[in-house]
C-alpha cells in the first residue's frame, strides 16, 4: 500500500462543519473523509491506497481539486482501492459540495 | 417514487430508513476505529470498519441501528466490526429501544481476519440473543446484492424478524464454494435463476424463513420495519419445540426435492412457475393456511 | 483423539454415549460426583453439519431441558463446518444451525451449565452454533480450529496460498492452533493430561455472561474488541 500527502495554501475557509464522509472502500472505489483541519490557512490531503506507483496522478488530481476549491482549514483523508482519477475527483467534489461559506464562490 | 435499497450504501440506507435527521452515529468515521489486521495484507481499511451504528427514530419511536457496508470486504465481520455490533446490541439492553434494526449485507466472517472474525460472529450471536431475552425485538433487514451469508446467515435466523426483498439472498454457503467442493452438477453458481430460487427472498418467504417480503425500495423496508417495532418474540422451550417439529416435518415433506419449484408446487402454490416473475406484493396472496402449515 | 478414547478418559465405563451416523449422544456419570449425570452430545469424524445433523444435536439439548432440569450438558466438537450441498441450502441450513444455537442458548438460560470441548477439528459455522454458544468452550492441545481451509480461503480472498500459509505460521489471527484461540479469548482453557479435572473445573465456573472479549484483552490476543464494545456502551 502507498501513503501520500499533499499540503496546499488555501483561501476559502468553510464555516465550522462536522466531518463529512463520501464513498465506500470497495474495488474501484474510495472513501473521502473531510474534516476541519489543524491549519486554518491550508488544505491537506492524506491518501492511503492499495494501488501503487500512481503518485504523479494523485498529485495531478489533488492539484486540480485545490485549484478549483482553494479550501483552507480543511483536512481530507482518503482510503482508496483503485478508483480511477475521475471517480476520485467526483468524490472530492461531492464532499466539498456539503461545505458552507459565509462569502465567496458558492460551491 | 421508488428508491432502491440494494443500490444505496449502508450509510445512505440508514439516512433513508430512519426519520429524517434523527440519526446520531456512534463511533463514526472521524473517530477512526479501524481494523488493525488489514494493513499486513495490503488492504486499505475503512474509517468505520464497514459498519454504521447509532441511534435514531422510526415513525417517532427510538431505535438502535446497525448497517453493514456490503462493498467493503464483502460486508465481512472483522474484530472491530463485530465489536461495534456487539456494542450496539448490548446498548439495547440498557436503553430499551422499540427495536434494534440490523441491515445485514455480509458474507459472514471476514476471512482477512479469520480467527478474530469467527469469535466476533459468535459474540454477536450471543449478544443478539440477550437482546431477545430482554424483550426487545431484533429486526433483520436483508436487501443488499451481496445477501446475508455464513455467520451472518446464522445470526439472522436468531433474530425476532427478518424482512427481505427478492433482490437479496439469505443462506449459509456461497454458491461458488459449493460448486468448488462438489462440482457444477451439484450447484451451478453462474445460474442466477437457480441461485435466487435456492436462497433468494421469494423462496425464503414461501418457506416461512423470512416474515416479510418487500420490493427493493427504501419506503417498503421502512414501512415493514416500522410495523415490527415492539414486536418481541421471546425464545421459549415451547417455541423451540414447535420450531424443531416444523424443521423435522420440512425434511419429511421436502427433503427429496431437487429444486425450489418442486417445493413451491408441493406447498400448494398455484402457478409455481410464475413465481420468479411476480412482484413482491403479489406474493402475499400465494399461500393458503394449509400451505403455510406444511412449511 | 478419537471419541471413544476421549469418553473413556473422561468417564471410564460410566456412560451410555453412542454414535449414530456422525452424531454422538448419551449420558455420563460425572467423575467423582456421586449420582450427578451429564448429558453429552456432539459429532465425530469431522462431521459436516447438514440439516439432519443440526437437528439431531438440537433434539438432545431440547430433551435435556424438557426432562432433566438443571442437568449439565457437554458438547463434543469435531466438525468440518456446514455441509456444502445444494439441498441443505434449499432447505435453509442456516435456520437449522441457528436452531441448534438457540437450543444451546435456551439451555443456558434455563439453568443448565453448557460446556464445549473441541477434541479434534472445529470449522466455521459448524463451530459457531455449537461450541461457541456454550458457557465456555475448551479444547485439547492438539485440536485445530479454522474458519476455512487455505485453498478455499485463497480463492475467496484472492490472496495466494503461500502468503496465507506464511501468515498461518506466524500470525495469531490466521494460525489454526488452539493456543491462538486461547490467547484471543475464544477458548477458555486447554485440557492437558487429566481431562477429568478440566471438565470439573469448567463445570464449577458459575459465570453466565460472555467474557471472551475481556479474556482476549487480558491475554493480549484481541486487544480491540472489548475496548470498542465499551466505547459503544459509553457513547
Amino acid at each position: 500500500m502507498e501513503h501520500l500527502k499533499f499540503d496546499f495554501a488555501g483561501a476559502h475557509a468553510p464555516q465550522n462543519f462536522k466531518a463529512i464522509l463520501v464513498g465506500v472502500v470497495g474495488s474501484g472505489n474510495l472513501e473521502v473523509l473531510m474534516e476541519p483541519g489543524a491549519d486554518p490557512a491550508h488544505c491537506t490531503i492524506s491518501i492511503t491506497t492499495s494501488a501503487r506507483g500512481f503518485g504523479p496522478i494523485w498529485e495531478a488530481v489533488a492539484q486540480n481539486f485545490h485549484s478549483q476549491h482553494q479550501l483552507a482549514g480543511v483536512a481530507i483523508s482518503i482510503n482508496d482501492m483503485g478508483a480511477t482519477p475521475a471517480v476520485v475527483s467526483l468524490r472530492l467534489d461531492q464532499a466539498a459540495a456539503s461545505l458552507s461559506f459565509t462569502a465567496g464562490p458558492a460551491l | 417514487m421508488k428508491l432502491s435499497f440494494s443500490e444505496l450504501s449502508a450509510r445512505e440506507r440508514v439516512a433513508h430508513l430512519l426519520d429524517a435527521g434523527s440519526f446520531t452515529e456512534i463511533l463514526g468515521p472521524a473517530e477512526r476505529v479501524v481494523s488493525p489486521h488489514l494493513a499486513q495484507l495490503g488492504v486499505p481499511f475503512s474509517f468505520d470498519d464497514g459498519v454504521v451504528i447509532g441511534n435514531g427514530t422510526l415513525w417517532g419511536s427510538k431505535v438502535l441501528i446497525a448497517a453493514q457496508e456490503g462493498e467493503f470486504m464483502g460486508g465481512g465481520v472483522g474484530e472491530v466490526h463485530g465489536a461495534k455490533l456487539v456494542g450496539i446490541l448490548r446498548r439495547a439492553v440498557s436503553t430499551r429501544p422499540a427495536a434494534v434494526l440490523v441491515l445485514a449485507e455480509s458474507g459472514g466472517v471476514r476471512l482477512h481476519e479469520a480467527n478474530a472474525g469467527l469469535i466476533a460472529v459468535s459474540e454477536v450471536m450471543r449478544a443478539l440473543l440477550d437482546v431477545r431475552a430482554a424483550g426487545i425485538p431484533v429486526v433483520m433487514l436483508i436487501g443488499g446484492a451481496n445477501g446475508c451469508f455464513g455467520g451472518m446467515g446464522l445470526i439472522a435466523r436468531c433474530a425476532d424478524h427478518i424482512v427481505m426483498s427478492d433482490a437479496a439472498r439469505m443462506s449459509m454457503s456461497g454458491p461458488e464454494v459449493i460448486e468448488s467442493s462438489h462440482g457444477v452438477e451439484e450447484y451451478d453458481s453462474r445460474d442466477r435463476s437457480l441461485v435466487w430460487r435456492t436462497t433468494g427472498g421469494k423462496h425464503r418467504f414461501l418457506m416461512g424463513d423470512c416474515d416479510r417480503l418487500v420490493e427493493d425500495d427504501m419506503g417498503a423496508f421502512r414501512a415493514a420495519a416500522a410495523a415490527l417495532l415492539g414486536d418481541s418474540k421471546a425464545l421459549t422451550l415451547e417455541g423451540l419445540l414447535a420450531e424443531h417439529a416444523m424443521l423435522a416435518k420440512r425434511i419429511e415433506c421436502f427433503g427429496d426435492c431437487h429444486d425450489a419449484l418442486e417445493i413451491w408446487q408441493r406447498l400448494g402454490v398455484e402457478h409455481a412457475e410464475q413465481v420468479t416473475d411476480m412482484e413482491s406484493d403479489q406474493m402475499q396472496n400465494l399461500l393458503s393456511d394449509n400451505a403455510m402449515e406444511a412449511a | 483423539m478419537n471419541w471413544q478414547t476421549l469418553v473413556q478418559s473422561l468417564f471410564g465405563d460410566a456412560h451410555t454415549i453412542e454414535r449414530k451416523g456422525d452424531v454422538l449422544s448419551g449420558t455420563a456419570q460425572l467423575p467423582g460426583q456421586q449420582g450427578q449425570i451429564l448429558a453429552v452430545v456432539g459429532t465425530t469424524d469431522h462431521a459436516p453439519i447438514g440439516v439432519e445433523t443440526a437437528l439431531a444435536q438440537a433434539k438432545v439439548i431440547l430433551d435435556t431441558v424438557q426432562k432433566h432440569p438443571g442437568r449439565a450438558i457437554l458438547l463434543l466438537v469435531d466438525t468440518q463446518g456446514q455441509r456444502l450441498r445444494h439441498r441443505d441450502e434449499l432447505l435453509c441450513i442456516n435456520r437449522y444451525m441457528a436452531h441448534m444455537g438457540c437450543c444451546v442458548d435456551l439451555a443456558r438460560r434455563s439453568g443448565h451449565r453448557v460446556i464445549a470441548l473441541v477434541y479434534d477439528q472445529a470449522l466455521s459455522g459448524g463451530f459457531i452454533t455449537s461450541g461457541l454458544m456454550a458457557d465456555t468452550c475448551h479444547a485439547l492441545p492438539e485440536a485445530e480450529i479454522r474458519v476455512m481451509r487455505l485453498p478455499a480461503m485463497s480463492r475467496v480472498t484472492k490472496i495466494s496460498e503461500d502468503v496465507l500459509e506464511a501468515l498461518s505460521l506466524s500470525n495469531p489471527v490466521f494460525a489454526p492452533g488452539v493456543e491462538n484461540y486461547v490467547a484471543m479469548g475464544g477458548i477458555a482453557s486447554l485440557w492437558r493430561g487429566d481431562l477429568q479435572s478440566g471438565l470439573l473445573a469448567a463445570l464449577a465456573d458459575g459465570n453466565i455472561t460472555d467474557q471472551r472479549a475481556v479474556l482476549g484483552a487480558e491475554r493480549g490476543g484481541r486487544k480491540l474488541s472489548n475496548a470498542v464494545t465499551q466505547r459503544v456502551l459509553a457513547a
